[in-house]
């Protein structure tokens, strides 16, 4: 964990409502796929806590939609801003457990963390599959990234105007060895009760700190009570209880 | 004694900045960012007799100068505490601390703050009758002098450290519930607990928080707490400490100057980790400023005679 200052090099939306943002500065801290960094913004008194998209020796990168105040305030940040940014939060996704063909699934503002995944998943596994859920076709984004690094991607949207009509738990490809998921809830469940084998899910909370100090996000496990800042935002499959 | 140095129920403290209760954990988490051995001392999680997961999440809400929180006084319970967390406690600060106590009746106060009193390294039992969020427990005997005065009689007679009763600002009359606490044989105050509060989703028009009420806290409380604090230190014999909304070394400074010995930051804590680090590296420079030698000298110095 770290606390240092960035500086936006890069922001511009992908869509209507989700933006990138290239973030340069101190990345020591930057490193497991799945964690977490938290911004503080001027004009909002809680940090905002965004998954990390993608990572260089000099910048982390993020995608976020905007939803609310924060992240609006965030759409309208100019190159050059200064940002007080903590790096290194939170637990992220295991790669070890991958196997040979993991797959990817990732519904709306939950696919950016899967992209650093897949970048560390293709070094080392035969077959990368990856399935993205959006609303609409005006929604999808990333899905060139993903096939850039050599994944086998299937874009599902839910109104059936681009790829396979329907939410990801209708494209699921066979023969996948374990699977990684960042969503809405209500996908994350879909998928823990359609897939066959063990996984990671990466979860998303309310926050006060981000940091392990507040008990504002936690959540009940099958081992006890778990952080979603510290012991998450991933859990395993095995963890989850859907409860509180 | 140094510049910044108080006693505190006859415990010297280094500085007078304490880490409040809830915004700290045990003090571990901060410790991976600095030596938590600078601060005067920290109030760890608002402990009780068992383990609690809390309130339903959502439960915590920005406001525009701070946040609402409904944690629900999630902690491993008592037992817990004394086995796992106070030896991980001890490894990262050598100082003693200050064990933050809640309860759902007088017989809870009671066994929590016995157990935790035989602990070396616990300084003072901060008796909590003041959270907002939990419904039976806590805050109504924070409410009610009568209420008070038996919880803090009853525990006192328990333990052998100093108590400090920590009071709700959701009352009519501070100073009689403060002076309940006092008569009860108290060692000291302190205040202000949050301030129960709410904020409602445009989207979903519904509370933004599960348990729909929070406690409010952070720079916008400032104001209630120096008024509060003001007031009860301007009527009890006992030392006061204050807390609300601090965020910098000037609010120590204000805090002290209404009558507190010693300041709690918390919220602070919680966007900035290393808020407690920062004022207390910046209070001599900011004493110098205002003319103050010692901070014990302008304890209540804003009262008058």
């Amino acid at each position: 964990m770290k606390d240092s200052i960035f500086r936006v090099i890069e922001n511009r939306a992908l869509t209507p409502n989700i933006f990138k943002m290239r973030l340069c500065g101190d990345v020591s801290e930057v490193g497991q796929p799945g964690q977490f960094i938290n911004i503080k913004l001027d004009g909002c008194y809680l940090r905002r806590p965004l998954s990390v998209y993608d990572a260089d020796p000099i910048s982390v990168t993020v995608i976020y939609k905007v939803v609310g105040r924060g992240t609006e305030i965030m759409s309208r940040l100019k190159n050059g801003t200064m940002l007080s940014v903590m790096t290194g939060l939170g637990n992220g996704f295991d790669i070890m457990a991958a196997g040979e063909r993991p797959l990817l699934i990732g519904g709306g503002a939950g696919v950016p963390p899967l992209y650093l995944l897949a970048k560390k998943l293709v070094e080392r596994c035969s077959k990368v599959s990856v399935v993205l859920g959006f609303n609409t076709i005006t929604d999808v984004f990333c899905e060139e990234e993903f096939k850039r690094l050599g994944c086998e991607v299937t874009v599902t949207t839910a109104d059936g105007s681009y790829g396979v009509k329907g939410f990801v738990t209708d494209a699921l490809p066979e023969g996948y060895t374990y699977f990684y998921t960042c969503g809405p809830e209500a996908m994350l469940k879909a998928v823990f009760d359609s897939t066959g084998t063990s996984g990671q899910f990466s979860f998303e909370e309310r926050m006060g700190c981000g940091f392990g100090a507040c008990m504002g996000c936690s959540c009940k496990t099958v081992s006890g009570y778990k952080r979603i800042c510290k012991e998450g935002p991933v859990l395993k499959k095995e963890e989850i209880t859907w409860e509180g | 004694m140094g510049r910044l140095s108080v006693r505190l129920c006859g415990i010297e403290l280094d500085n007078p900045v304490i880490a409040a209760s809830g915004t700290f954990g045990y003090g571990y988490e901060f410790a991976e960012f600095y030596d938590i051995n600078c601060l005067g001392t920290f109030s760890f999680k608002g402990t009780t007799r068992e383990a609690r997961f809390g309130n339903p999440t959502p439960r915590v809400a920005e406001c525009a100068t701070g946040m609402l929180n409904a944690i629900g006084l999630q902690n491993p319970g008592v037992e817990k505490v004394v086995a796992e967390e106070l030896p991980r406690l001890k490894r990262c600060f050598r100082k003693p601390v200050m064990a933050n106590v809640s309860g759902f009746s007088i017989g809870d106060y009671v066994y929590t703050c016995s157990v935790l009193d035989k602990e070396e390294q616990v300084g003072w039992l901060e008796v909590n009758i003041s959270c907002p969020n939990v419904e039976g427990g806590g805050m109504v005997f924070g409410t009610d002098p009568k209420a008070a005065s038996e919880v803090v009689a009853a525990v006192k007679k328990a333990v052998t450290k100093p108590v400090i009763v920590k009071l709700s600002p959701n009352v009519t009359d501070i100073v009689s519930i403060a002076s309940a606490c006092e008569a009860a044989g108290a060692d000291g105050i302190s205040l202000i607990n949050t301030i129960p509060g709410m904020r409602i989703d445009l989207k979903t028009k519904r509370p933004v928080l599960a348990n729909r009420m929070g406690g409010y806290s952070g720079p916008g409380v400032f104001p209630i707490a120096v008024r509060m604090v003001y007031q009860v230190a301007s009527t009890v014999n006992i030392p006061v400490v204050g807390m609300g909304g601090v965020s910098c070394a000037e609010d120590v400074i204000e805090m002290m100057l209404a009558g507190a010995t010693a300041v709690q930051v918390g919220t602070a804590n919680l966007v900035d980790p290393f808020a407690c680090r920062n004022i207390i590296n910046e209070l001599p420079a900011v004493m110098d400023k205002y003319g103050i030698d010692r901070l014990e000298d302008i304890i209540g110095g804003a009262i008058n005679g």
